[in-house]
């Protein structure tokens, strides 16, 4: 009997290899063999959530040959299928198959389009493989995985100068995230002796934890960094804006929706590691906070529609980072679930937008679209309207205020930026609404845009009705854990719902009433254009540190070491050899010498025995 | 069934006398290198995984006072490292081009590298685990010096012919002093062994015999500072001495101290492991550095496989410091000497492919091959992200036991120990690594091709041992436990 969850592991895996090894020749074949696969999937998934059995023997990957009874013998890819990780993987699965919907369009002119879809395959492989981990290796493998899988997919348009870089700093940024989840994950193992979640748990409910102190704080903060790099939050943060130079639907897929909510994802998973240090919890609740703020800020300077977008999902990932942080992981996956349906109609939005403007990115070079594509323009309303929260009527309001309720209850200064990051979002969202869908055209190709083709407008529908649906009661209790849904029954409650509706009406009203009818943007912040010189103060660091560095290292290797060992030797042998110099000289005869030297002293040392 | 083993060892070195011989010479070559990976299957096949003991045993005494004696036999180990040569031999030798002037050296001068490794490795007597090694480092020094590339390559040739010439040296007169402080009047490592056992060499002893070896095996895995032979003479090297070299016989050192140095003085050991644990660091982090410099492919592969040495003698490492039921170290350690050895091969023969369709290998001058080359490119990205130490491909699997052995016995109330903190330092090498090589990768492969030159695609006959290589490290890397299962621990 097969079993479901593996299948639904490795189906998309072996769609990956039929595509690259075996339709590399033909787009089409590739297109369609990719999205039928995404389709499977995504029925797995429903069938796994209504109750399929989800039973997985777990594979034995590595052996450890360890006897002590503590310690595991294996490292095992085992599958963790309770219902985190199977709406995880319905929210993977029905982004998933849109986008590869999305794409058959968006990518239909492209000539690697093989590549493209082996990639989301690829992608989407990785990507189940973190949401069913059963222990913390398994999902550092898949975790690497998907480091991989965004790096071909950013860097889909090789050829491009900023692809290429944007593609190398993406895993790079990742990668120096990874070490410190990787040292996490050595503490854990070396103090537990295992990092099996269930495992775990139950250790840590027994009490008497063998790892306490600042090292706990140590290793909690290092697996949190594993979710800093993945999920982008402040100091690594500096990849996402630039893996725009992936294809959109890409962007839709990995970059807003799925993979970069792994990190979040993660934290979910370990949730009750992090309720054991406050230090750690405290500072993971500050970082997401104030990468929240610093990307919104951010935001309302961005002229390129895909880095507005980019940067909201930044803001957004701090929300979640902070939630997690204030021990209210539930509120935190709550708004993942809700982010990832309306943050990919975004994106698909954009590349509606993208598409239909021959590659036109500058929101300024737009306007006018309302009218030109009623349809994308409608259904990206309502994406931004999840975004910014409007009461009631959309999913985004019901999560983000589970966020900032637990917030006041827990910390009142990051309840404070919280709010104020509220507004920075109405603000910059209504700018990029305004800019791009109102007024006047700008350029000939906004006054040429039509409206997007039906596949298109097909996963853009589907998406806006998941993105309303997906706060409500009904739809979200039947898919989230148990107990994840808020309960909005605190006292403060209205208190912060007050808060939240004022400021998301001044940042609507203050940004209709400045970018009404502009031609060019009246504010010019350098510094918020140039992410406040954070980029620019590493490319410094890594010329000074590493690069510098680097270079010392090697001339030290080349003069140094290189010349006193060699010159040492070389005079050694000068005065030893000197006596066969007459003989031809040459590295064979040297080394006779020196064997038959050997050979002398080992008839000497055996005789003596 | 011990006849296998010794056919293995001697066809190699038979069919470099006939290659000598006016034999023809890629025929023969190619011919025995098939023949000796179903020897290598047969072995694994018949390989008994309960026993503890050395298998294919055989022995044939040479001398009886001090008893010395051809003796082969197997174990696990052992066995994983004969495949590894098989495989990497296969590849190395398909990858001459039996046009060149000196087609016919390189065929012979392979075999015999490819057999002494072979014999060293199968060796169950201290002297002939020596001799072989010894015997396979001059056709090695030859091949450079005569066949070499570029114009460094006699001093490239001299240098490596000085360190390891030395190395040797000061090796041998460890083996012979562990050899002498045991009182064994045999060789065979396997009494040696019990012996070292039942009666360990007194501790002051055993630290000054550790040295010798630490520095005679440290030297031919070019532990640091000893390294500087190694980056020159592969790039000077013609690229099936470079595979063959880096890739298996450079493994000769580390399988030493596993299987003599590590178990024989194990007070010794512990007693220079604070050493070793820096000197390991230097391999990775200040090889990592120099790496980073590297303005050519095949010194940056050299530097590479330097800056990789140091994850193997961290397992050394942890080995002496934690003791023996660190089953973790043995197993990490000769899954990475594996995998290494598979991946550097693989990362040498694609410059020489590189090279062959360029005419360069310095970095900034090669632009856009995966436009021009899409299967060059493919395969370059497996053997560059198997050597990042990407799961799914061999290296990381490797990597992962070695650094989860410096965490083994970890107690967090005594808080990190020097060793844990090695590892933690070490695991950035994991981002040294991927600098560098998405570095090459960035400027070689992305970007427009170079339009003034022709890329020819890879023909099918250039791919297949490429494709040979990348393919163990993705099974490897998928079932590690293929090769796993050999080993009693």
């Amino acid at each position: 009997m097969v079993q479901l969850p593996w299948l639904l592991l490795l189906l998309p895996l072996a769609t990956a290899a039929l595509i690259h090894f075996a339709l590399g020749g033909s787009g089409r074949l590739a297109a369609w063999t990719g999205t039928a696969s995404a389709f499977g999937m995504l029925g797995l998934s429903v069938s796994l959530l209504v109750g399929a059995t989800a039973e997985a023997s777990p594979f034995v990957w590595l052996e450890t040959g360890m006897f002590h009874p503590d310690l595991e013998q294996a490292i095992t890819l085992s599958l963790k299928t309770d219902r985190l990780a199977l709406s995880m993987m319905l929210v993977v699965t029905i982004v998933g198959a849109l986008v590869h919907l999305f794409s058959l369009t968006y990518m239909a002119e492209d000539k690697a389009r093989p590549r493209y879809y082996a990639g989301l395959s690829l992608f989407l492989f990785s990507m189940t493989g973190i949401v069913l981990a059963g222990n913390l290796f398994m999902m550092f493998i898949f975790w690497e995985l998907v480091g991989l899988s965004s790096y071909l997919l950013i860097g889909h348009w090789f050829t491009k100068k900023s692809a290429a870089e944007a593609s190398k700093k993406a895993f790079l940024t990742n990668r120096i995230g990874d070490f410190g989840f990787l040292v996490g994950i050595l503490l854990i193992w070396g103090a537990f002796g295992t990092v099996d979640f269930n495992a775990l748990e139950r250790r840590v409910d027994l009490g008497n934890l063998p790892l306490t102190g600042g090292l706990l704080t140590a290793g909690i903060l290092c697996l949190f960094a594993g979710a800093v790099g993945k999920s982008a939050q402040f100091p690594l943060h500096v990849w996402l804006p630039d893996a725009m130079e992936g294809p959109t639907p890409v962007s839709a897929l990995i970059h807003a929706a799925t993979m970069v909510a792994a990190g979040v994802y993660m934290l979910v998973r370990i949730s009750f590691l992090i309720a054991l240090d406050p230090t750690a919890a405290m500072t993971i609740a500050w970082i997401g906070g104030g990468t929240a703020l610093l990307a919104a800020l951010l935001a309302t300077q961005q002229d390129d529609i895909k880095r507005v977008l980019a940067y909201s999902t930044l803001s957004q990932l701090g929300y979640m980072v902070m939630a997690v942080g204030l021990l209210a992981s539930q509120a935190a996956y709550f708004h993942l679930f809700t982010h990832a349906f309306f943050k990919a109609l975004l994106f698909l939005g954009a590349g509606a937008v993208i598409y239909c403007c021959h590659h036109e990115q500058n929101i300024w070079k737009m306007g006018g679209l309302a009218k030109r594509m009623p349809l994308t323009f409608a259904t990206f309303a309502i994406g931004t309207a999840c975004l910014i929260a409007v009461p009631y009527v959309t999913s985004g309001f019901y999560s983000k205020e589970a966020i900032l309720d637990s917030a006041y209850a827990a910390s009142r200064p990051l309840f404070w930026i919280a709010a104020f990051v509220a507004l920075l979002t109405a603000f910059y969202m209504t700018r990029l609404v305004v800019v791009a869908f109102l007024g006047k055209a700008r350029s000939q190709y906004a006054r040429d845009a039509v409206e997007a083709p039906t596949p298109m407008a097909f996963a853009l529908t589907c998406l806006t009705l998941l993105s309303i649906v997906g706060g409500f009661r009904f739809f979200a209790e039947a898919i989230l854990p148990r107990g994840f849904y808020p309960t909005f029954d605190s006292p403060h409650h209205n208190f912060v719902m007050a808060v939240s509706i004022i400021c998301l009406l001044a940042g609507v009203v203050a940004s209709f009433l400045l970018y009404r009818g502009r031609e060019k943007d009246p504010l010019h912040i350098t510094p918020l254009r140039r992410g406040l010189y954070i980029d620019d103060l590493y490319t410094g660091l890594i010329r000074l540190f590493q690069d510098g560095a680097a270079a010392v290292a090697a001339a030290f290797d080349r003069h140094i070491l290189n010349g006193f060992f060699l010159g040492g030797t070389a005079a050694l042998t000068q005065a030893v050899g000197s006596v066969f110099r007459r003989m031809q000289p040459g590295s064979l005869h040297f080394y006779l010498v020196l064997a038959a030297l050997g050979i002398m002293l080992l008839i000497w040392a055996t005789s003596t025995v | 069934m011990p006849i296998v083993l010794i056919l293995l060892v001697f066809l190699p070195l038979a069919a470099a006398a006939l290659i000598g011989l006016r034999a023809p010479a890629r025929a023969t070559s190619l011919g025995t290198a098939i023949v000796m990976v179903f020897l290598v299957a047969a072995l694994n096949h018949y390989f008994d995984r309960e026993s503890p003991s050395m298998q294919f045993a055989s022995s044939l005494t040479v001398m009886e006072n001090p008893g010395i004696a051809l003796a082969f036999g197997i174990d696990g180990m052992s066995l994983v490292m004969l495949l590894l040569s098989v495989l990497v031999l296969f590849a190395a030798l398909w990858m001459i081009d039996p046009l060149a002037d000196n087609a016919r050296l390189q065929y012979a001068g392979s075999l015999l590298i490819a057999g002494g490794a072979i014999g060293a490795f199968a060796s169950t007597d201290l002297f002939f685990f020596f001799a072989f090694h010894e015997l396979a480092l001059i056709p090695t020094f030859l091949l450079i010096g005569m066949c070499g590339r570029g114009s460094n390559a006699r001093s490239a040739a001299w240098r490596i012919t000085l360190y390891l010439g030395l190395g040797s040296l000061i090796l041998l007169v460890g083996l012979l002093a562990l050899h002498h402080a045991l009182g064994q009047p045999g060789f065979s490592i396997t009494e040696l062994h019990a012996r070292a056992m039942a009666d360990p060499i007194a501790p002051e002893t055993q630290s000054w015999i550790a040295l010798l070896l630490i520095i005679g095996f440290g030297s031919l895995v070019s532990l640091v500072p000893l390294h500087s032979w190694a980056a020159p003479a592969y790039a000077a090297a013609p690229t099936p001495v470079a595979m063959l070299h880096a890739g298996v016989l450079k493994k000769f050192g580390l399988y030493g101290l596993l299987r003599v140095a590590v178990p024989m003085l194990p007070e010794g050991m512990r007693e220079w492991a604070g050493l070793l644990l820096v000197l390991l660091l230097l391999n990775i982090i200040y090889m990592g550095l120099v790496t980073i410099a590297c303005k050519r492919l095949d010194t940056m592969f050299g530097c590479s496989s330097v800056m990789h040495m140091g994850y193997l003698f961290l397992a050394v490492a942890a080995l002496s410091l934690t003791g023996p039921d660190n089953t973790l170290a043995y197993r990490g350690a000769i899954l990475l000497m594996f995998a290494h050895g598979v991946s550097i091969a693989l990362l040498f023969a694609l410059a020489d492919r590189i090279e062959s369709r360029t005419g360069t290998l310095e970095i900034a001058r090669l632009s856009g091959l995966g436009r021009a080359m899409p299967s060059l490119g493919f395969l370059f990205g497996i053997a560059a992200f198997a050597s990042i130490g990407l799961p799914g491909l061999a290296n990381f699997a490797g990597e992962l036991l070695v650094f989860l052995s410096g965490f083994h016995g970890f107690r967090p109330s005594e808080g990190l120990q020097p060793l844990q903190w090695a590892t933690i330092l070490a695991v950035w090498g994991v981002v040294i690594s991927a600098v560098y090589m998405l570095r090459a990768y960035r400027t070689a492969f992305m970007g427009d091709p170079d339009a003034s030159r022709r890329h020819d695609v890879l023909t099918t006959e250039e791919k297949l041992p490429l494709a040979a290589l990348a393919g163990a490290l993705v099974v490897v890397g998928f079932f590690p436990n293929l090769l796993l299962q050999y080993l009693p621990f």
